[in-house]
């Protein structure tokens, strides 16, 4: 059942399929929602060689250095991982492969789990680099395949651009074989070594491939032509012609954009002739709109279509002036349900420590960014991966000590790994009496429980080797190191309080593994003497998810509770048992 | 056939990915085309979590939109309440009566509304609630809501019992598959 017939499948395990079929030897990736699954995916099939690298760029020039020795190669991340890669990707456009390499990037549309709504379309359009989208699972195999023909056809990297929908809707495939192409590694200075006197030479070969590309896209079945009338013609791509195609049917006529760069000249203008009326309908940023315009058609987009958010098919028929019906309603006004931290995360004793300490904390991206939000509401700033390191170093800067006694920056076990030393090399060097925080769950959390350098296991479970994190940060220079268990209040407070007080910088490791890792053994769930229970709701105060107020007294969730202890330490009357 | 929609709605960590992809099998096993859009990450920390089942003879948006819902299957009911706007007209809703308090609720900043179900009634859409936490126990795992659900929802469904098991062998781990069976049988009968 699973390797053959038609079969249900996921985007991102569409993807690690035709990774399969195409013969890919060698993967390297950082995890990022919606991108992450791909990667797991592919380390099931024992054929393929599959790692977590700390971060996206180390992936993308392993995988560069895997092309190089000859076998095909990939590497996925999600859209801001792409900002953190892009320094190999300009550059191997340059270069171009030996074997076929492939990078996936999955925007998040709707930000369901980002820190923004970047278009990833310019980094294809910026590094001259071919970038083809699929739009439902079907597709996300048969492109992905066909990527690694473009990739070694034009010498060239090639992007897959996946989006939330796409990546994590499954839909109807079959499965096909596994070929396994292999290619010999030659040495090539010219081609390989990025100097300037080479790099002036490859320019051209770049300017010239992607002409050969925008021809190919010209006449490839990845662009096709839906015919449905003459009125209407829509140009559009990904999970928004599906949203076209569910509104329209087969009424207009739809040109569905398979290359998403470079774009079609032709194709477009022959298009165009054949309808009255023009529109582009297209996610995020205006970019087939924009190339559509310089061709000086006349063409409708984002003037009737938002440029912020995702779409459905009820935006486009309401954008196409068609009536939606709604549903029901009830008149009470619906609390909202945010994301919290589970019950016994280890993240909670922290923050609520933090909190006490009015301390002003500087956040990073993972599970922990929950420490933002009520009752906690401890973070003040969040940026990108590793930014909470290297700006408290800057915020300490012009802060001084007034800032250095109160300020703390708080970064994960992994995003650490990714870019949290860079900024810490910079406190040691440059000098601020700064103190960060380093969450050790022992695992990727939010991305959900992938290996990383620090956890001594490889993806797929395996021991591997297991960075220390006390020798790493001292082997920096930085002479304090303490490890707390966030369990225990009192000794975090006592930790945070003598850190922040000390005049040379310093790194507090809290160290606990998630609450959700298998082999993590709870204690039962706490129970609630509502003889003690005076219902001062001092408990709640740490935003525990399993703990609520009925008739005045708490009420412990039994299903939710893994007795972690944090809200007894904050009951005065015992009233919390285990 | 004309697509036909299924929202699976409830709390992030009750198992509603789960509940989707037998509803995905099952459907596959029917000769549909199917589409199941799922969500991951950030939101499915505690948070408020929808996924949804598309099936008929060719789909194509993997979302299902505001009054597109022939069916809601909901794993709490403040759900049911919050995706009632995503209801069809004369679509049903197959809800838990489980209550559980949104962090907002918790730290006393909103109140959790009463007597939903009856106020989803009372609004004209047609509700089946159960109190599945009670069902699912009987069955012997606090965990099978998701389970018992399906079982109730399968009463609605004119597809054969047998498909329905084949998808829960197929879906379920071999060690929980007679407590699975058993809480969609209760499930089923359960009103």
């Amino acid at each position: 059942m699973e390797n053959t017939g038609k079969q249900l499948m996921l985007g991102n395990k569409a993807i690690a399929r035709g990774l399969y079929e195409a013969g890919v030897c060698f993967i390297s990736s950082y995890p990022g929602t919606p991108s992450t699954e791909v990667t797991e995916e592919a380390a099931k099939y024992d054929e393929i060689y599959c790692e977590w690298a700390p971060n996206e760029k180390v992936a993308m020039e392993a995988a560069f250095g895997a092309s190089l020795a000859g076998r095909r190669s990939f590497c996925a991340q999600k859209h801001v991982g792409l900002n953190v890669a892009a320094d190999p990707l300009y550059t191997m456009s340059y270069t171009g492969v030996n074997a076929g390499m492939v990078v996936l990037v999955a925007d998040d549309p709707g930000m369901h789990s980002s820190q923004n709504e970047q278009d990833s379309r310019y980094h294809a359009i910026a590094s001259k680099v071919p970038m083809i989208e699929p739009a439902d699972s079907e597709e996300a195999l048969e492109y992905t395949k066909l990527a690694f023909d473009i990739s070694e056809k034009f010498d060239t990297p090639v992007l897959i651009k996946m989006c939330t929908r796409v990546a994590h809707s499954q839909s109807v495939v079959e499965p096909g074989e596994r070929k396994v192409p292999e290619f010999d590694y030659e040495k090539n200075i010219a081609k390989y070594v990025m100097m300037p006197g080479n790099a002036k030479k490859r320019h051209p070969f770049v300017e010239e491939r992607t002409e050969k590309l925008r021809e190919y896209a010209e006449t490839s079945d990845i662009n096709k032509v839906f015919l449905g009338g003459t009125k209407i013609g829509i140009i559009t791509s990904s999970t928004s012609y599906q949203y076209v195609r569910e509104v329209f049917g087969d009424s207009v006529s739809v040109l569905k954009l398979g290359m998403v760069n470079p774009l079609p000249v032709r194709l477009i203008k022959d298009f165009a002739a054949k309808v009255e009326e023009l529109y582009v309908v297209e996610e995020l940023d205006p970019i087939i709109e924009n190339h559509v315009k310089s061709l000086g058609l006349e063409v409708q987009g984002k003037e009737m279509l938002p440029i912020c958010d995702e779409f459905s098919q009820n935006l486009i028929a309401k954008a196409f002036g068609k009536e939606v019906t709604e549903g029901y309603k009830v008149e009470d006004a619906i609390p909202g349900r945010p994301p919290v931290m589970c019950a016994g995360c280890p993240h909670r004793g922290l923050f609520f420590t933090l909190k006490q300490n009015k301390c002003t904390v500087l956040g990073d991206i993972g599970c922990y960014t929950l420490g933002a939000v009520p009752p906690l509401s401890t973070i003040e700033m969040t940026l990108c991966m590793g930014a909470s390191i290297s700006a408290l170093h800057g915020f300490n800067k012009v802060g001084g000590e007034e800032t250095e006694k109160k300020t703390v920056a708080v970064i994960g076990d992994s995003t650490f790994m990714h870019s949290g030393m860079t900024g810490l090399a910079n406190i040691a060097y440059n000098q601020t009496n700064s103190t960060v925080i380093i969450l050790d769950n022992s695992i990727t959390g939010m991305t959900g429980h992938q290996q990383n350098p620090t956890t001594g296991y490889n993806i797929k479970g395996d021991p591997a080797g297991k960075i220390d994190l006390e020798a790493l940060v001292k082997a920096m220079g930085i002479e304090r190191v303490r490890v707390v268990d966030p369990y225990n209040l009192e000794e975090c407070d006592r930790v945070i309080k003598e850190e922040l007080a000390v005049s040379e910088p310093s790194v507090i490791i809290s160290r606990r593994p998630c609450a959700l890792l298998k082999y993590v053994k709870h204690n039962g769930p706490l129970k609630c003497n509502r003889e003690k229970c005076v219902g001062c709701k001092s408990c709640m105060r740490i935003g525990c998810p399993a703990i609520s107020m009925k008739d005045g007294k708490v009420v412990i969730d039994e299903t939710l509770c893994v007795g972690c202890g944090v809200c007894t330490q904050l009951c005065k009357f015992g009233a919390l048992e285990g | 056939m004309e697509t036909k929609n299924i929202m699976i709605v409830g709390v992030g960590g009750q198992g509603s990915l789960l509940a989707s992809k037998i509803l995905g099998h099952l459907l596959l096993s029917q000769g549909y085309d199917v589409k199941v859009s799922e969500v991951h990450g950030m939101s499915q920390r505690g948070g408020s979590v929808v996924t949804y089942v598309r099936y008929g003879d060719k789909v194509y948006s993997p979302v299902i939109d505001k009054g597109e819902a022939d069916f809601i299957v909901s794993f709490e009911i403040l759900e049911a309440a919050r995706w009632l706007e995503f209801l069809k007209k004369d679509g049903q809703i197959v809800t838990n009566t489980q209550q559980i308090d949104p962090m907002p609720v918790i730290t006393g900043a909103a109140e959790y509304p009463a007597d939903l179900a009856k106020k989803i009634k009372d609004a004209g859409a047609k509700i089946d609630a159960i109190d599945c936490l009670s069902v699912a126990k009987e069955a012997g795992s606090a965990k099978a809501v998701n389970i018992v659900l399906l079982g109730r929802l399968s009463h609605y469904f004119d597809i054969p019992e047998e498909a329905w098991m084949a998808s829960l062998e197929a879906n379920v781990p071999a060690k929980f598959l007679e407590m699975n069976k058993k809480a969609f049988e209760l499930g089923k009968h359960s009103a």
